[in-house]
């Protein structure tokens, strides 16, 4: 790993003003940056830690919204989400015990890998991304493979979650990577079923569409029995083909409208 | 260069780090605490687990100045001062829970953060908790075991294979 200079502020504002420097990157977790700059894939000229923002942790409920700091561990959330038992279930497989103490929400969001938990969650629960700068809808945010709508320098404060009436995550796991080979998030809203999708895609985690119109008519798992996806755009490795991948989306679609609570 | 201040062990440490100085660099190579393995360095293994202020983190995966004013445990700090075991060190030497050992120091970190919280574990809790500890040697079965031994469970049940 290159060297770097090393902040650490203690509010929004100085994190906003030290990342302002050329080559400058927030560090939430490290969890996925670390490594990355281990291999040299990344070299930012300083990084500047959220861990001693007290104003991105935290987690709290008011009526029918969950609120998480930008900073808040998936450890964390996995204990204190309880208003949202699908969302604590997701954080608490998210990695491995260790992983979870350190990644936060705010790093998983802003670095959108393809194969990660947390954006599933929050297109499916239609959340809205707090920055410094504004809120962002996580129907905008997700703009394909490690790309968000995030500006340079732009920090995730804290994350909104809508509580749905019914939710559930299903993974199927790379076995040697732990990370989602399919990750489907079903949530139940009011005015609708939204399902989203990580794993799959080449262009990130994404709606399934056909399945939130069949689900949101009729809630069960039969619902989708006839639909599938073109696997064309789906991601193809040594760990499972496009179509393979297409055929788990319904799959994992079908368990998590099984388990949803 | 960065100072940095710290307990570990329950003994004031401290040092001069750069800004990339993994916590597990500075435990080794700067305090001498060699008991703090790396083996994969890409977060896998789990070899490096240590506690910062209570919980288990990858040591080869935090940056030393992160732990700046926590409270580090590593293996060093586990036996009592007379060298004598605790408990889950104890149970790994009766149950076999080790051959070559490499892994061992993580293990035993995992182990003490998953009991802390979870006194009476499940064998599946006890396997679940150990998703990010890796071990070439023994297949599992008597690190499960020792784990279950170590919170007082009888384990002459357990898989033996």
């Amino acid at each position: 790993m290159y060297n770097f200079e090393y902040e650490k502020p203690s509010s929004v504002v100085d994190a906003v003003a030290a990342l302002a420097s050329d080559e400058a990157q927030a560090l939430g977790g490290g969890q996925t940056l670390i490594p990355t700059m281990k291999q040299r894939l990344a070299s930012p000229a300083k990084l500047v830690s959220l861990s001693g923002v007290a104003e991105m942790q935290g987690v709290s409920a008011d009526g029918g919204l969950l609120t998480v700091g930008g900073a808040v561990t998936h450890a964390e959330v996995a204990a204190q989400a309880s208003a949202y038992p699908a969302l604590a279930r997701m954080a608490g497989r998210i990695g491995d015990p260790a992983v979870r103490n350190r990644g936060t929400i705010g790093g998983s969001l802003a670095n959108n890998d393809p194969s990660a938990d947390y954006p599933a969650a929050a297109l499916a629960s239609a959340a809205t991304v707090v920055t410094n700068a504004r809120e962002i809808a996580a129907d905008d945010f997700f703009q394909g493979m490690f790309d968000t709508a995030l500006d340079e320098g732009e920090i995730i404060t804290s994350v909104k979650f809508a509580v749905p009436q019914a939710a559930s995550y299903q993974k199927f796991v790379q076995p040697a990577s732990r990370f989602a080979l399919v990750g489907v998030f079903v949530a139940k809203h009011a005015d609708g079923v939204r399902v989203a999708v990580t794993g799959a895609s080449e262009e990130g985690v994404f709606r399934w569409g056909e399945a939130e119109a069949a689900l949101s008519a009729d809630f069960a798992a039969d619902a989708i029995a006839g639909l599938s996806l073109d696997p064309s755009g789906m991601i193809g490795d040594l760990h499972g083909t496009k179509e393979y991948r297409a055929h788990l989306v319904g799959v994992m679609t079908k368990r998590a409208v099984a388990a949803a609570t | 260069m960065t100072k940095v201040s710290m307990t570990v062990n329950g003994t004031a440490a401290s040092g001069e780090v750069e800004g990339r100085t993994l916590l597990s660099s500075f435990l080794r190579e700067q305090l001498g605490l060699t008991g703090t393995h790396v083996g994969c360095d890409t977060s896998q293994c789990g070899a490096c687990v240590v506690h910062v202020d209570g919980k288990a983190v990858k040591s080869c995966t935090m940056l030393a100045a992160e732990a700046d004013g926590a409270e580090v445990a590593t293996i060093e700090g586990q036996a009592a001062a007379d060298g004598s075991l605790n408990a889950i060190q104890a149970a790994f030497q009766e149950h076999h829970g080790l051959q070559c050992g490499f892994c061992t120091p993580g293990m035993v970190m995992s182990a003490a953060a998953l009991l802390k919280d979870n006194p009476k574990p499940s064998e599946q809790d006890v396997r679940e908790y150990l998703e990010g500890n890796l071990c070439r040697c023994t297949g599992y079965h008597n690190i499960v075991k020792s784990i279950m031994a170590a919170s007082g469970q009888d384990v002459s049940a357990l898989a033996v294979e």
